[in-house]
């Protein structure tokens, strides 16, 4: 039996949204205290919503494909939607992860929600 | 590409098992015909063992590998000496198979040195000399590192251990086969092997008791193997692995002298054609064909998995590819910093690579690393 999933050999093997967004609206950037990979989001905000999304990871290909996958889930959603993407969701949308690996899945998580705490952040402190 | 993980039986290996297994099934301890067969089989093997290192025959008790050569090595030796106030010495660098063993005997109380290594992962013969007490029973060092391919200096310090009555033993799974090995020459008391990293059966090894050393039994039941590893021998199992040590004897200068060729040229390209790239372990005394390296910004798995995409099996050290989700303790110990033993991969070449196959990486490996390397965020930072 392979490692991991076909889902996750394409997302790692084709990664989408690879990269960094020029003045992006917020930037998340996680560390992975298990086993010290980073992992950098970067989302460009439009009317509340994501209207572009760019990751770079430094890690395994579960963290990679993990990056990827919730960057395409994430694109064109409103903040609350994106928001409300969970670990949990990213991984069944690769069709599972093995267990040693679940730890990387919760960082793509942290680092979108990062990147829209930034924002929401920066846009609070405007108003003011 | 990763020989130093596991190697295929050689075919002459296997056409001189496969009677073992079928016609002559016999027991070696059965008086009757078929067991004398099976005798003569376990016994030529021990003949062909023991001529590859140099030793006698009555000097080699068979194991089912290094790991059980190991066990035996370290754990019949303290069994065999008074239960009180005995100091042992190993190395930071070892395998598993004799590092959790001197773990398990300091838990239970035995004054354990564990020996620091040079950025080369090679044990300075100064350290260990510092390290000997008056009581210290045991010295255990590798020979040839399986991570990072770094051949220690055997000899002296066998010499050193032998001044102050220590018994040394040192694991020479990696080195057996591929490099000459010498128990005389090297001066040591025991050495392990094990079949199946010099084109061997798997399952199977050899732990070399040079004469008078007195070891306890590990495993308790019948007499074979002096008493020392009750069982039914492997008999398949070892005549395989004499027959591969016999051919590994006779084709070493020849394999060692290609294989050395490959791994300076396919080292010396890869780290010319790829930034930012650390070769790990001795620059110079190391196994032949024997690649270590770190590759800064990316990380090992992601290497291994786009590697084998392209056909190339390798290996790596890296935390995300443990399980444990600790990097190895090889490369720690030899001073890398956690996110630089991330990236580390191990190429270990073997008797059927070709030219054309070391040629094959040196060409897709460079892409592989830059692309890995556009999708790190470090790698732009030059963070590490
Ligand atoms: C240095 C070293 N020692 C011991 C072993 C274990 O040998 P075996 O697989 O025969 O138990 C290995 C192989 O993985 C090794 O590389
Ligand atoms: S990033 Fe280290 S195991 Fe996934």
């Amino acid at each position: 039996m392979a490692l991991y999933s076909e889902k996750v050999m394409d997302h790692f093997l084709n990664p989408r949204n690879v990269g960094t967004i020029e003045n992006p609206s917020g930037v998340g950037r996680v560390g992975n205290p298990v086993c010290g990979d980073v992992m950098q989001i970067e989302i460009k905000v439009e009317d509340d919503r994501i209207e572009d999304i760019k990751f770079k990871t430094f890690g395994c290909a579960a963290a990679i494909a993990t990056s990827s996958m919730i960057t395409e889930m994430a694109k064109g959603k409103t903040l609350e939607e994106a928001r409300a993407i969970t670990n949990k969701a990213v991984a069944e949308a690769l069709d599972g992860l093995p267990p040693v690996k679940m730890h990387c899945s919760n960082l793509a998580a942290e680092a979108l929600q990062e990147a829209i705490d930034q924002y929401q952040g920066k846009v609070k402190s405007n108003n003011n | 590409m990763d020989h130093s993980a596991t190697t295929p039986v050689d075919l002459r290996a296997l056409q001189a098992m496969e009677p073992y297994l079928t016609e002559e099934y016999g027991n070696p301890s059965s008086i009757h015909r078929m067991g004398q067969a099976a005798r003569n089989g376990v016994e030529t093997a021990r003949e062909q063992v023991a001529r590859l290192i140099n030793a006698a025959p009555a000097e080699i008790i068979f194991t089912s590998g290094g790991t059980e050569a190991n066990n035996l090595a370290i754990l019949g030796l303290i069994e065999a000496m008074p239960p009180q106030g005995q100091h042992i010495i190993t190395s930071a660098v070892e395998h598993h198979a004799v590092l959790d063993v001197f773990t398990y005997l300091g838990r239970k109380g035995y004054d354990v040195t564990i020996l620091p290594v040079n950025r080369y992962g090679m044990v300075e013969p100064e350290t260990l000399e510092r390290a000997m007490k008056p009581n210290t029973a045991l010295v255990s060092i590798m020979h040839a590192n399986n991570e990072i391919g770094t051949i220690q200096p055997i000899k002296q310090l066998a010499a050193i251990a032998r001044h102050r009555g220590a018994v040394f033993h040192t694991d020479a799974v990696q080195s057996v086969g591929r490099i000459p090995v010498d128990v005389k020459d090297l001066g040591v008391d025991m050495l392990s092997c094990s079949s199946h990293k010099l084109y061997g059966p798997k399952g199977v090894g050899c732990l070399y008791i040079k004469k008078g050393t007195r070891l306890a039994r590990r495993v308790y039941g019948g007499s074979q193997e002096r008493k020392l590893r009750s069982g039914t021998e492997n008999v398949p199992g070892i005549v395989g692995f004499g027959a591969a040590a016999d051919i590994a004897g006779k084709r070493m200068s020849e394999t060692m002298e290609r294989l050395s060729d490959f791994g300076r040229y396919l080292s010396g390209s890869l780290q010319r054609l790829i930034p930012d790239t650390i070769l790990t372990g001795d620059p110079v005394n190391r196994l032949p064909g024997h690649v270590s390296l770190c590759f800064k910004y990316v990380e090992g798995e992601s290497i291994l998995l786009m590697l084998d995409q392209m056909g190339i099996m390798a290996s790596s050290g890296s935390a995300c590819t443990s399980g444990s989700l600790d990097p190895s303790h090889v490369l720690l110990a030899i001073g890398l910093p956690h996110e630089v033993a991330h990236g580390s991969i191990r190429l270990s070449l073997g008797r059927s690579n070709t030219r054309e196959e070391v040629d094959y990486v040196v060409q897709v490996l460079p892409g592989i690393i830059e692309r890995l390397r556009m999708m790190s965020p470090m790698a732009e930072e030059g963070k590490i």
